[in-house]
C-alpha cells in the first residue's frame, strides 16, 4: 500500500491543471461556444438574483419536508414486514426487529447530516426536523413494541422472578423409616 | 470434479450433524459409560475340569446368580441372574453336559447347557409346604435310560430324568411331616436310601426302588433327646448329628435298613466343652465340629467310635473332600497368620500327610476366608496339582494355585448398599496441560485422525487408533479434578460392609476398605454398614482438608444393637477415626449446618427417643443449639401406620452426663386406619437438591408459584387387602392412597387416592413435583401419576413495578407455621412397563431440564423427559403451548427405544440409581447398581455449554487459515487491479 502511494505522491513530475477558473476569453486559445455566457451569477443584478434565491429555498424547504416525511414510508414497509414476521421468535422476526430498532436510532444520530443539504438562512428547518423526529421515533415504538411482542422485554413479573432463588427455610426436619 | 464429490459430501456430514440425535452411535458405546459384571458373594462352586478345553468353574451366588467362570483369567462364561425370590438351593453337573439348579425352596428345577449356558429343560415342582430344600445327583445311577435326579422340597422327594426334565416319579411325604437329610445311593444298587427326621426326634429311612419310587423298606426309630443343626454325612452308611442340647453327637448308622444310634459326649472327646456345630464340609468317615472357637477333627471308626484326631484354630475354612489318586481323599484347609493366608491340603484318612502347603500374602482388607472349594489336576511329573477357589469376608472370590493368587474378583459390589460421589483431589502445579496433550505434533496427528474420521476417509486401521486416542484422550481416568468435573469418586458401600471407591472415568476401584469395630469386641469384630454420609466437603476456607465420608455402622443385626462410626479420607481411602457411638442408630440425619471445617452437623436418633449430635465439638454444639427450636424429626412406623413428628426438648444431662445428647417431644402424629390403609412408600426430596427458580412460567406469562420445601413427606398407603402382589385383590378392594405431608407441622397438604390401584409404588420426588408408579387393577395397566405443588400464598406477587424495585418477600425465608396456602395439579398416564426403581438427574445449578431415570423391569434404564409428565399438558395444545414444549396428551407415555441410556446392556437386578450433578450445568453424572455396576453421564438436554468431545478443531482451524489465506490473497489481487486501473 504504501509503496503504491509513494509512487503515486512523490513520483509526480508533472502536471496539468484541467480546471481553468478564468473567466477571460482572451485568455484562453479556444472560443467560447456561440451562446454561451461566462457570465457570474454575481454579475446579474439583484432583482433575479434574490427571485432565484427565494426558489432555491422554496425547493429547499419542499426538499427538507420530503426528507422529513421519508421515514413514513418507512414506517409503512415496517409495519407490513412486522405484521410478516409473525409474533414467535426466530431469526427472521429478530432480524427485522433489530433493524426496525436501528433504522430509526441511526437516522436520529444522524439527523443534523441529513438536513445538512438544505440549511438556508432563509429556511426553516425546525418543522421538518420535528416531523422527522416524530416519524423515526414512531418506527423505534413500533420496534419496541414489536420486541415486547416477541418476548424480550422484562416487562412481565415472570421475567424479573425468575431470577430469585427459592426462599430459605427456617425450620429443618429429617427422619424417615426406621433402620432394621 | 473430485474437489466438488468431497464439498458436497462435506456438506452432506454438515446438514446430517446438524439433525438433533437422541441416542449415541455405536462407536460412542463405552466412551462415557462402563458397565461392570458380577455375580455376588459364592454359595456352591462345581469345578468342571474333566475334559480337555476349557476348564471351568460353576457358582451359585447369594445373588441367585448361576455362573460359568473361567478358571484361567476367572471371566464369566456365561450367567443367568434368577429372580429376587428364588433363591438358589444347590447346584450341580449332571452326564457331564448340565448344569443343574434347584432353586424357590425346592420348587423350579433347571438344566443349563454347560458350554454355552443355554437353558435346556425347566421342571416346576409344586410342593405343598415350606422346607428345606435337597438336590442329589447320583453319578451312576440309571433307570430305563433316563438318569434320575433327586429333589426333596415342600414335602415330596421327586425324581426327574435328567435328559429332559421329565418327572419319573414322586413319593409324597408331607403327611408324615418328614424331611430329608440325606440321599444316599450305595453303588450298584438300584436302591437308594433316604434318611430324615420326623419333627427333629425320630430318625426315619426309606429304601426306595429306584425305578418306581415304590417304597421297598422302612424303619424308624425315635430319638427322644431331639436333632439339632447341620448333619454330617460321613460315609455310604453313617451320618453323624448333634442332639437338640449341642453337646451330645449321635453317629446314626443305617446298614442294610437298620438304624442304630451311638452317642458321644463332646465332653468325652474335648476337654472345655461347650455348644458344638458341626461344619458343612463333607468328609469322608471324618467331620469337622466348631467347639469353643476351635475346630476339631472327629474320625468315626467302623463301629461309629468317635475319635478326635486334629483340632484347629477357629479362623481355619476347610473346603470338602476330593478324591485324589489311589482311592485317597484330600481336603484344603485355609488359615490366617498375620498377613498370610496358608493353604493346606491333607490326606483325610491320613492328617500328617501334607499334599501341598502354600502360603500367599493377602490383602488385610479382604477379610477371612469364608468358603474354600478346592481342585485336582495332573501335573505334568503325574503328581497331584491343587487349585483353590476361596471367598473372602467381602465376598471377593479368588483363585489361587501354585502359591499365587492366579485372579480375583470384587464380587462385594454386586451388593451394593448405598453410594455416595466424592471429589478428586484438585491438580497440583507443574503438572501442566502441555504434559497431558503430550506435544503439539501428537495433538495435530490426533485432531488429523479425527478429520479423517469426520470426511470418511479413514481406513480401519485409522478408526482403530481414532479409538484408543478417544479412549485415552481427554485424561478421562487421571486422579484429579477436572474443569468440568466430569472425573469424580463414586464411594459405595456393600452388604460385607466394605467401601470402595470408584472412579467415574472407567469405573476402576482407587481404593477399597474393609469397616473395621473400633473395639474389636467379640460380638462385633466387624460392624454392618448402614448407610454412608457426606461428612466432610471442603470448597471455601477449608480447602486443605481431604474430603471424608461418614460409615454408619451396626453391631448385630438387632436394631438395638450399639451403634459404630467411622470416618474415611475419601483422597486415600484410610480410616480416619471409627468410635463406638455407645448408643444405639436408628435414624441419622444430616443437618443443614456445616462448621467452620466444613463438617456437616448430623442428628442420630436412639431407639430411647433421644438424639445425639456429631461431631461432637463445642462449635457444632454452639452451631446446634442457635437453631435448637427449629430442628425436627420424624419418624415412619410402617407396621402400626403412624408418623410422628417430634422437636428438640432439651439436653437429656439430667440423665446422662453427654452434654451432645439430647431429649425429644413429640409434637404430631398421623394415625391411618389400620382396616383401611397401610403405609407401603415414603420419600422426601433429596437433600442436596438445587432448584434454581421458585416460580412456573406459563404460556401467557402467567406466574406459578413453586412450593419448594425440603420438609415434604411423600406418603404411599395401600388398603390392607392390596398390599400383597398384583393381582391379589379385585379392584374394589385395593385403594391407593398418596399424602403429601409437612413434617414440621404435620399437615397434609394433598391427599389423593386412586381407586382400584394397588403398589408396589416407586416414587421419585424433585423440587415441587411427584411421579409415582404404580398398578391399576380396572386397566391392568401400570399408571403414572404427576403431582405438582404450587404455593398460592405468594400468587399475589405480580407487580412488575414492585418486584423491579426489589418491593417483595419472595426471598424471605419461609416458615411451615405461616401455613401457606398450596394447589396441586395432577396428571395420570398409563405406562407399558414394570418398574424396579425410578430416579431424576441433578444438575449443578438446576437450570437445565431434568429428565425421569426409570430402571425398568428388564433391567435396563430409560431416560424420560420430565415434559411428558406435566400436568398442563392438554388433548389439543394451543400454539403458543407447542412454542413453549407442552407436548398433547396422550393416554400413555411413549418408550422411545433410543432414550435407554443402557444402551444394549443390562444392570442385571438393578436396585438402584443414583445421580450426582458434574460441574458443568449440562451434564450429570448416572450410576445405577445391582448385580451389575453402570455409569454414564448425561446431559438432558444437551451439552449446550460445551462442544462434544468429536468436535474437530482441526476443521476449525484449517478453516480458519484458509480464510485468512483468501483474505490475503483477494488483498493483493484486488492492488494490483487497482493499480492497473490507475494506470490505464
Amino acid at each position: 500500500m504504501d509503496k503504491g502511494k509513494a509512487v503515486m505522491g512523490t513520483g509526480r513530475r508533472w502536471a496539468v491543471d484541467f480546471s481553468d477558473q478564468s473567466t477571460v476569453p482572451s485568455s484562453r486559445d479556444i472560443l467560447d461556444p456561440p451562446g454561451f455566457s461566462r457570465a457570474s451569477p454575481e454579475q446579474d443584478d439583484s432583482a433575479t438574483s434574490r427571485q432565484k434565491k427565494d426558489a432555491e429555498a422554496n425547493w429547499k424547504l419542499q426538499k427538507a419536508w420530503e426528507v422529513a416525511q421519508s421515514p413514513f414510508k418507512n414506517l409503512m414497509m415496517m409495519g407490513f414486514m412486522m405484521w410478516m414476521a409473525g409474533n414467535t421468535v426466530h431469526l427472521f422476526s429478530i432480524g427485522i426487529t433489530f433493524s426496525a430498532l436501528w433504522q430509526p436510532i441511526s437516522a436520529l444520530q444522524s439527523v443534523g447530516k441529513i438536513f445538512e443539504p438544505f440549511k438556508d438562512n432563509k429556511v426553516e428547518l425546525l418543522m421538518p426536523k420535528l416531523l422527522f423526529l416524530a416519524l423515526n421515533l414512531g418506527g423505534l415504538a413500533l420496534g419496541i413494541w414489536k420486541l415486547n411482542t416477541l418476548g424480550l422485554l422484562p416487562t412481565h413479573a415472570s421475567d424479573w422472578v425468575s431470577s430469585l432463588p427459592p426462599p430459605q427455610e427456617v425450620e429443618h426436619s429429617g427422619g424417615g423409616f426406621v433402620f432394621h | 470434479m473430485a474437489m466438488a464429490i468431497r464439498f458436497t459430501l462435506l456438506l452432506l456430514l454438515f446438514l446430517s450433524s446438524a439433525i438433533v440425535s437422541f441416542s449415541l452411535y455405536e462407536d460412542q458405546v463405552g466412551l462415557m459409560d462402563w458397565h461392570q459384571r458380577y455375580i455376588g458373594k459364592v454359595k456352591h462352586a462345581v469345578f468342571h475340569t474333566q475334559k480337555t478345553g476349557r476348564k471351568r468353574v460353576i457358582v451359585s451366588t447369594e445373588e441367585n446368580v448361576v455362573a460359568s467362570l473361567d478358571l484361567r483369567h476367572g471371566e464369566i462364561f456365561w450367567r443367568h441372574v434368577l429372580g429376587t425370590n428364588d433363591a438358589i438351593d444347590g447346584v450341580d453337573i449332571a452326564l457331564g453336559k448340565y448344569v443343574i439348579t434347584l432353586s424357590s425352596e425346592g420348587s423350579a428345577l433347571r438344566a443349563w447347557n454347560l458350554p454355552d449356558g443355554q437353558m435346556v429343560w425347566e421342571t416346576s415342582l409344586h410342593g405343598a409346604q415350606h422346607s428345606k430344600s435337597l438336590l442329589s445327583v447320583p453319578t451312576n445311577l440309571k433307570v430305563d435310560k433316563a438318569y434320575p435326579i433327586l429333589v426333596f422340597g415342600g414335602g415330596y422327594l421327586h425324581a426327574v430324568s435328567a435328559i429332559d426334565g421329565e418327572v419319573l416319579w414322586k413319593k409324597d411325604f408331607t403327611a408324615e411331616g418328614f424331611e430329608v437329610q440325606r440321599v444316599l445311593q450305595p453303588p450298584g444298587s438300584s436302591i437308594i436310601y433316604v434318611l430324615g427326621f420326623v419333627n427333629s426326634s425320630e430318625a426315619v429311612v426309606y429304601q426306595i426302588d429306584s425305578k418306581s419310587g415304590e417304597v421297598v423298606a422302612q424303619k424308624n426309630m425315635a430319638f427322644p433327646a431331639g436333632f439339632s443343626g447341620e448333619i454330617s454325612s460321613v460315609s455310604s452308611d453313617k451320618v453323624v448329628v448333634l442332639d437338640s442340647t449341642r453337646s451330645i453327637l449321635v453317629t446314626i448308622g443305617f446298614l442294610d435298613g437298620d438304624i442304630s444310634f451311638q452317642k458321644t459326649s463332646i465332653s468325652d472327646l474335648v476337654e472345655d466343652s461347650g455348644k458344638a456345630e458341626i461344619l458343612s464340609p463333607l468328609l469322608s468317615n471324618m467331620l469337622a465340629v466348631k467347639v469353643n472357637k476351635r475346630t476339631i477333627f472327629v474320625r468315626v471308626g467302623g463301629e461309629g467310635k468317635l475319635e478326635v484326631v486334629d483340632s484347629l484354630s477357629d479362623e481355619t475354612a476347610m473346603s470338602d473332600s476330593l478324591p485324589v489318586a489311589d482311592d485317597q481323599v484330600a481336603f484344603a484347609s485355609v488359615h490366617h497368620e498375620g498377613s498370610k493366608i496358608h493353604l493346606m491340603v491333607k490326606l483325610v484318612d491320613d492328617l500328617d500327610t501334607v499334599l501341598l502347603r502354600e502360603s500367599i500374602q493377602m490383602d488385610q482388607h479382604r477379610g477371612r476366608v469364608h468358603k474354600v472349594f478346592i481342585n485336582n489336576y495332573i501335573r505334568t511329573d503325574r503328581s497331584n496339582g491343587f487349585r483353590a477357589l476361596i471367598v473372602m469376608e467381602d465376598h471377593s472370590l479368588l483363585l489361587l494355585q501354585q502359591g499365587a493368587i492366579v485372579w480375583s474378583r470384587e464380587e462385594g459390589l454386586a451388593s451394593v448398599t448405598d453410594v455416595t460421589t466424592a471429589e478428586l483431589p484438585v491438580e497440583k502445579d507443574g503438572v501442566s496441560v502441555a504434559k497431558v496433550e503430550h506435544t503439539l505434533f501428537d495433538w495435530l496427528k490426533g485432531h488429523m485422525l479425527k478429520l479423517k474420521g469426520t470426511l470418511l476417509l479413514a481406513s480401519p486401521e485409522d478408526v482403530a487408533a481414532i479409538q484408543e486416542m478417544r479412549m485415552k484422550s481427554s485424561g478421562r481416568n487421571k486422579l484429579t479434578r477436572d474443569h468440568n468435573g466430569f472425573r469424580k469418586l463414586f464411594i459405595a458401600l456393600t452388604r460385607a460392609g466394605k467401601l470402595f471407591a470408584l472412579h467415574t472415568g472407567d469405573g476402576r476401584i482407587v481404593w477399597s476398605m474393609l469397616l473395621n469395630s473400633p473395639s474389636k469386641s467379640e460380638t462385633c469384630e466387624r460392624p454392618s454398614g448402614i448407610s454412608l454420609y457426606q461428612w466432610q466437603v471442603p470448597h471455601h476456607h477449608a480447602m486443605d482438608e481431604n474430603p471424608s465420608v461418614l460409615v454408619v455402622g451396626r453391631c448385630g443385626s438387632d436394631s438395638s444393637a450399639p451403634g459404630v462410626l467411622s470416618f474415611v479420607d475419601v483422597y486415600t481411602g484410610k480410616e480416619i477415626s471409627s468410635s463406638d457411638m455407645g448408643h444405639s442408630v436408628v435414624q441419622v440425619m444430616p443437618l443443614p449446618f456445616t462448621d467452620s471445617t466444613e463438617q456437616r452437623l448430623h442428628l442420630i436418633a436412639d431407639t430411647n427417643g433421644h438424639v445425639h449430635l456429631y461431631p461432637k465439638t463445642s462449635e457444632a454444639l454452639s452451631i446446634f443449639q442457635h437453631e435448637f427450636q427449629n430442628v425436627y424429626w420424624y419418624t415412619v412406623e410402617a407396621d402400626e401406620g403412624i408418623i410422628r413428628g417430634h422437636a428438640m426438648k432439651s439436653s437429656c444431662s439430667s440423665e446422662t452426663a453427654d452434654e451432645y445428647c439430647f431429649t425429644t417431644r413429640e409434637l404430631w402424629t398421623v394415625v391411618f386406619p389400620s382396616e383401611s390403609e397401610k403405609v407401603i412408600s415414603t420419600l422426601t426430596r433429596k437433600p442436596n437438591e438445587v432448584v434454581h427458580t421458585q416460580a412456573k412460567v406459563n404460556t401467557d406469562q402467567d406466574l406459578l408459584y413453586k412450593y419448594v420445601s425440603r420438609n415434604l413427606l411423600f406418603v404411599a398407603t395401600v388398603s390392607p387387602k392390596g398390599a400383597g402382589e398384583i393381582g391379589s385383590a379385585t379392584p374394589e378392594e385395593s385403594t391407593l392412597v398418596v399424602y403429601l405431608i409437612d413434617t414440621i407441622t404435620g399437615r397434609i397438604l394433598h391427599r389423593l387416592s386412586h381407586q382400584g390401584c394397588q403398589g408396589p409404588v416407586h416414587a421419585v420426588f424433585s423440587e415441587n413435583w411427584v411421579v409415582y408408579h404404580y398398578f391399576n387393577l380396572r386397566a391392568h395397566k401400570y399408571e403414572v401419576t404427576v403431582v405438582e405443588i404450587y404455593d398460592q400464598s405468594r400468587a399475589e406477587n405480580k407487580n412488575v413495578w414492585k418486584l423491579v424495585l426489589g418491593k417483595h418477600n419472595l426471598t424471605a425465608p419461609i416458615s411451615s407455621y405461616s401455613r401457606p396456602e398450596v394447589f396441586t395439579k395432577s396428571q395420570s398416564y398409563f405406562f407399558a412397563q414394570s418398574v424396579k426403581t425410578i430416579a431424576v438427574t441433578s444438575t449443578a445449578k438446576g437450570i437445565t431440564s431434568k429428565q425421569l431415570l426409570i430402571g425398568t423391569i428388564g433391567d435396563q434404564i430409560l431416560a424420560l423427559d420430565k415434559r411428558f409428565v406435566d400436568p398442563r399438558r392438554t388433548l389439543n395444545p394451543s400454539q403458543a403451548e407447542k412454542e413453549e414444549g407442552i407436548i398433547p396428551l396422550t393416554d400413555s407415555l411413549p418408550i422411545i427405544p433410543q432414550s435407554y441410556i443402557t444402551h444394549s446392556l443390562k444392570v442385571e437386578g438393578l436396585r438402584g440409581i443414583v445421580t450426582a450433578p458434574a460441574k458443568l450445568e449440562s451434564t450429570t453424572h448416572v450410576f445405577a447398581y445391582g448385580v451389575d455396576l453402570f455409569y454414564t453421564r448425561l446431559a438432558p438436554s444437551k451439552t449446550y455449554d460445551s462442544l462434544t468431545d468429536d468436535f474437530s478443531y482441526a476443521l476449525l482451524l484449517i478453516t480458519i487459515v484458509a480464510l485468512v489465506a483468501a483474505i490475503y490473497i483477494t488483498w493483493v489481487l484486488s492492488e494490483k487491479k487497482e493499480l492497473s486501473e490507475k494506470w490505464r
